[in-house]
C-alpha cells in the first residue's frame, strides 16, 4: 500500500481560540502506481490534506502511512526527510527558485535527500518533459507550460513512491493543461509512482479512472 | 547542488546588495590589514635593526633622535663629536667594537644618504646572526664605496660605478671628488639598503668636511670642559696640533680623484656617532650599565641604548597609534557586520517563499538555518579575503611612499599572523549577524507561506 489515511483529524484554531476542525477522514487509500483524481471544493480541506499526507503539516492524530511508515509518529526531522526521499509534490503555482536555472531547480530537488546529486538524470528527467533547450533558462526566461513542466521534473527526480500535484493545471492554458497532464500521468506509469492529484476542475478528473470527491470520506464536522 | 552552491546561488540572485555588502566588509578588513602590515613592518624594522649594537653614541640631545638618525638614517644629526673622542673610546678595554660614523650628505643622483665609515662596519652582525654579503669589495682605498641594494636597484649603479656626493644635504653644493663603488651589499632588509657607505678618511678629505683650526681647537677644550683660548694662546695651540692653513691651491689629482691634497689633523675630523658593541662576555653586562651611568653623569656625549629608545618609540608612540588604528578599523568591521546583518535580514522577508518551498522539497529547519548562516560567513569570509589582498595592495602601491618619506624598506607581501586571526574573527562575526536572520528561516511557517 503506497497510501494509507486512517482516524485521521486535523483542526486549525478559530482567532477566537475555538477548534476549526479541517480534516476527519476514517479511511483513505491508495494501491501502489495507483492514479488518483480527488475533487473537491474551495476551502474544502484539500491543500491541508496533501500537506498532512507530505508532513508539512502534521495530523494531530490518526495514521498517514507511506510505505508503511507513519508520518504521524516521525519528529519534524524524519516527516521532512522521508518527504525528501518517497514523495513529490507539483504545486498550482510552480514554486520554483528564481534565481535558478531549470537544471538547477531540479538538482534542488535532488540536494536534500542525503544522497549524491546526478546531473544526468536531472537533465535526462528535462529532456523527458521537452525541455532539454531549456535547460539553462531561469524561470522569468520560461512560459507558465515550461514552469510547469520543470516542477513535475523537479518533483520526479528523486524516483519518489508517491506524487502529491495540487491544482498543477489551474495556472496555465488549456493546450499546457493537456500536455501536462500527460506528462505527469505517463512519467509516474514509467516509473510506477503513485499519483493523488487534487483538482476543481471536472474535465482534469475525468480522465483519471479513480475519482472520488472530498467530502465524501472527509467528514470534518463528524463526532469521533 | 550541496549547501554551498545554494547560498552562493541566494547571494549572487542578490548581486548589488551582495557585493556591495561584500566590498563594506572589504573595505573595513583592508584598513585592518594595512594598519597590521604597516605596523608588524616597522616593529620588525625597528627592533631587529636596533638590536645589533649595545649603544650609540652621540652629542647630548635626544636620544631618540640619535638612535633614528645612526641607525635608521631618519631625522636629522643631532651634532657632532670630535673624532678624538672616538679615538679615546676606541682605547676602553669594556668596548669590543666602536665604529664611527660621519652622516650628512646625500649622493647628487637620487639623494641617497651617505655614511663615512671603517670597513670594520661590515664585520659586525645588522642584526644579531645575520652579517653583511658583498659582490664586489668592502672599503679598502679612501675614495671607495659599497652601496646598498636599494640604491644599486634605483640608480642602476654597480661595481666601478663612480658618483658625486652634495654637501650637507640635498640643497648644498656638489663636492668635486668622485667615489668609486667597490661593492654592492646583498639585500638586508633594513635601512642599509637604502645608504651609501663611504670610507671615512674619503669623507674627511672633502672639501668643508674639516673644522677650521681655531674653532677645531676651542671646540675640544670646550668638549672636555675647558676655557676656551684666544689670540697668542690659540694661535700656539693651532700650532702645537700641527694644524696648517686651508689652501686650495694645493688640490691636486690623484689615482683619476680630485681631492683635497692638504693634510687633515684628527682635532679637525669629527663624527656623527659611534656605533658601539661592549665587550660582554669579558666585562659581564654590568660595565654596560656603569659605562652608560658614566656617560649620563658626564658632559661630553650620551649613550643611547638603541633597544630601549625604540621598545619606548615603539610602545609609546607607534603603539598608541596602532592601538587607535586597531580600535577604528574594529569599529568598521563592526559597521560592515551591521551591513551584512541588516542585507541577509530584510531579504528575509522576500526570501521566506525560497525558504518554504525547499522545505517542502524535504529540507530541514537546520538545513535552511545553515544556508542562511552560509550565507552569512560567505560575506564575511569572501569580504576579509578581498580586504586581506586589497590590504596588501595597498601596501604594495605606498609601500614607494613610506619608503621616501620615512626610509622604512616595507616588503607588501610580508604575511602577519594576526591576518589569520582577522578572517577568525569575520567567521565569528558571520555566525553572530548571521543568526537571527537564520532563526527567522529556521521558524517559516511553510504551509502557510506556501498557501499566501
Amino acid at each position: 500500500m503506497a497510501l494509507l489515511l486512517e482516524n485521521v483529524k486535523k483542526d486549525y484554531r478559530e482567532p477566537d481560540g475555538r477548534p476549526l476542525p479541517i480534516l476527519n477522514i476514517k479511511k483513505f487509500q491508495l494501491s501502489d502506481a495507483e492514479q488518483m483524481a480527488l475533487v473537491g471544493s474551495s476551502g474544502g480541506g484539500k491543500t491541508t490534506l496533501l500537506n498532512v499526507i507530505a508532513g508539512i503539516t502534521a495530523a494531530d492524530s490518526g495514521v498517514v502511512s507511506i510505505d508503511g511508515v507513519d508520518m504521524v509518529k516521525l519528529p519534524e526531522a524524519g516527516r521532512d526527510r522521508l518527504r525528501a526521499q518517497r514523495i513529490g509534490f507539483v504545486f498550482q503555482t510552480f514554486h520554483l527558485l528564481q534565481g535558478f536555472t531549470a537544471l538547477e531547480n531540479v538538482l534542488l530537488g535532488m540536494s536534500f535527500t542525503g544522497q549524491r546529486v546526478d546531473k544526468h538524470r536531472a537533465a535526462d528527467l528535462l529532456k523527458r518533459v521537452g525541455l532539454d533547450h531549456r535547460l539553462h533558462h531561469k524561470p522569468s526566461h520560461l512560459s507558465v507550460g515550461e514552469q510547469q513542466r520543470v516542477a513535475v521534473a523537479r518533483a520526479l527526480v528523486n524516483q519518489p513512491s508517491l506524487l502529491l500535484a495540487d491544482e498543477p493545471t489551474a495556472s496555465v492554458d488549456l493546450a499546457n493543461q493537456e500536455l501536462i497532464l500527460n506528462i505527469i500521468r505517463e512519467t509516474c506509469a514509467e516509473h510506477k509512482v503513485t499519483l493523488l492529484l487534487v483538482t476543481h476542475s471536472a474535465d482534469v478528473a475525468s480522465i483519471f479512472d479513480r475519482v472520488e470527491k472530498l467530502s465524501d470520506f472527509n467528514q470534518p464536522g463528524a463526532a469521533a | 547542488m550541496n549547501l554551498f552552491s545554494i547560498s552562493f546561488h541566494s547571494l549572487r540572485q542578490r548581486w548589488l546588495s551582495s557585493s556591495m555588502t561584500l566590498l563594506s566588509v572589504a573595505l573595513g578588513v583592508m584598513l585592518m590589514v594595512t594598519v597590521l602590515i604597516v605596523n608588524g613592518i616597522m616593529d620588525r624594522m625597528f627592533s631587529q635593526s636596533a638590536s645589533g649594537y649595545d649603544l650609540i653614541i652621540g652629542p647630548k640631545g635626544s636620544a631618540l633622535q640619535l638612535v633614528l638618525n645612526s641607525i635608521y638614517r631618519v631625522s636629522a644629526p643631532i651634532e657632532n663629536l670630535p673624532y678624538l673622542y672616538y679615538l679615546e673610546l676606541l682605547k676602553d678595554k669594556r668596548i669590543e667594537n666602536a665604529i664611527p660614523l660621519a652622516i650628512g650628505d646625500v649622493t647628487q643622483e637620487g639623494a641617497f644618504p651617505i655614511v663615512g665609515t671603517v670597513s670594520k662596519f661590515f664585520d659586525v652582525d645588522y642584526i644579531p646572526g645575520k652579517r653583511f654579503r658583498v659582490k664586489g669589495d668592502y672599503l679598502q682605498q679612501p675614495f671607495d664605496s659599497v652601496i646598498g641594494s636599494v640604491v644599486a636597484r634605483e640608480n642602476g649603479w654597480g661595481v666601478g660605478d663612480q658618483f658625486t656626493m652634495v654637501h650637507g644635504g640635498a640643497e648644498g653644493h656638489v663636492h668635486d671628488e668622485k667615489f668609486t663603488i667597490r661593492g654592492v651589499l646583498a639585500p638586508t632588509g633594513t635601512p642599509n639598503d637604502k645608504t651609501v657607505f663611504v670610507h671615512l678618511e674619503g669623507f674627511y678629505l672633502l672639501d668643508d668636511h674639516e673644522k677650521p683650526g681655531h674653532e677645531a681647537v676651542n671646540r675640544w677644550r670646550e668638549f672636555n670642559g675647558l676655557d676656551p683660548l684666544k689670540g697668542d694662546e690659540l694661535q700656539a695651540e693651532i700650532k702645537r696640533w700641527g694644524i696648517e692653513a686651508h689652501d686650495h691651491a694645493t688640490h691636486g689629482e690623484e689615482d683619476g680623484h680630485h681631492h683635497h691634497a692638504h693634510g687633515l689633523t684628527d682635532i679637525q675630523k669629527e663624527v656623527t656617532a659611534v656605533l658601539i658593541n661592549m665587550a660582554g662576555k669579558k666585562y659581564g653586562a654590568f660595565a654596560q650599565i656603569q659605562f652608560e651611568n658614566e656617560m649620563k653623569e658626564g658632559f661630553k656625549a650620551q649613550a643611547a641604548n638603541p633597544a630601549k629608545e625604540i621598545y619606548w618609540l615603539m610602545t609609546n608612540v607607534v603603539g598608541s597609534v596602532r592601538a587607535i588604528l586597531v580600535v577604528l578599523t574594529g569599529l568598521i568591521i563592526i559597521v560592515s557586520g551591521v551591513g551584512i546583518f541588516v542585507s541577509i535580514y530584510n531579504s528575509m522577508s522576500e526570501r521566506k517563499k525560497e525558504i518554504a518551498i525547499m522545505r517542502a522539497l524535504g529540507a530541514s529547519r537546520g538545513t535552511v538555518f545553515s544556508i542562511i548562516l552560509l550565507e552569512s560567513i560567505l560575506l564575511c569570509v569572501g569580504g576579509g579575503l578581498g580586504g586581506v589582498l586589497l590590504g596588501h595592495g595597498l601596501v604594495f602601491l605606498s609601500a614607494d611612499i613610506i619608503e621616501g618619506r620615512t626610509g622604512v624598506l616595507i616588503n607588501p607581501w610580508a604575511f602577519e599572523i594576526m591576518e589569520v586571526y582577522v578572517v577568525a574573527t569575520m567567521v565569528v562575526l558571520a555566525s553572530v549577524v548571521g543568526f537571527i536572520p537564520g532563526v527567522t528561516a529556521y521558524r517559516t511557517d511553510v504551509a502557510q507561506t506556501l498557501s499566501s
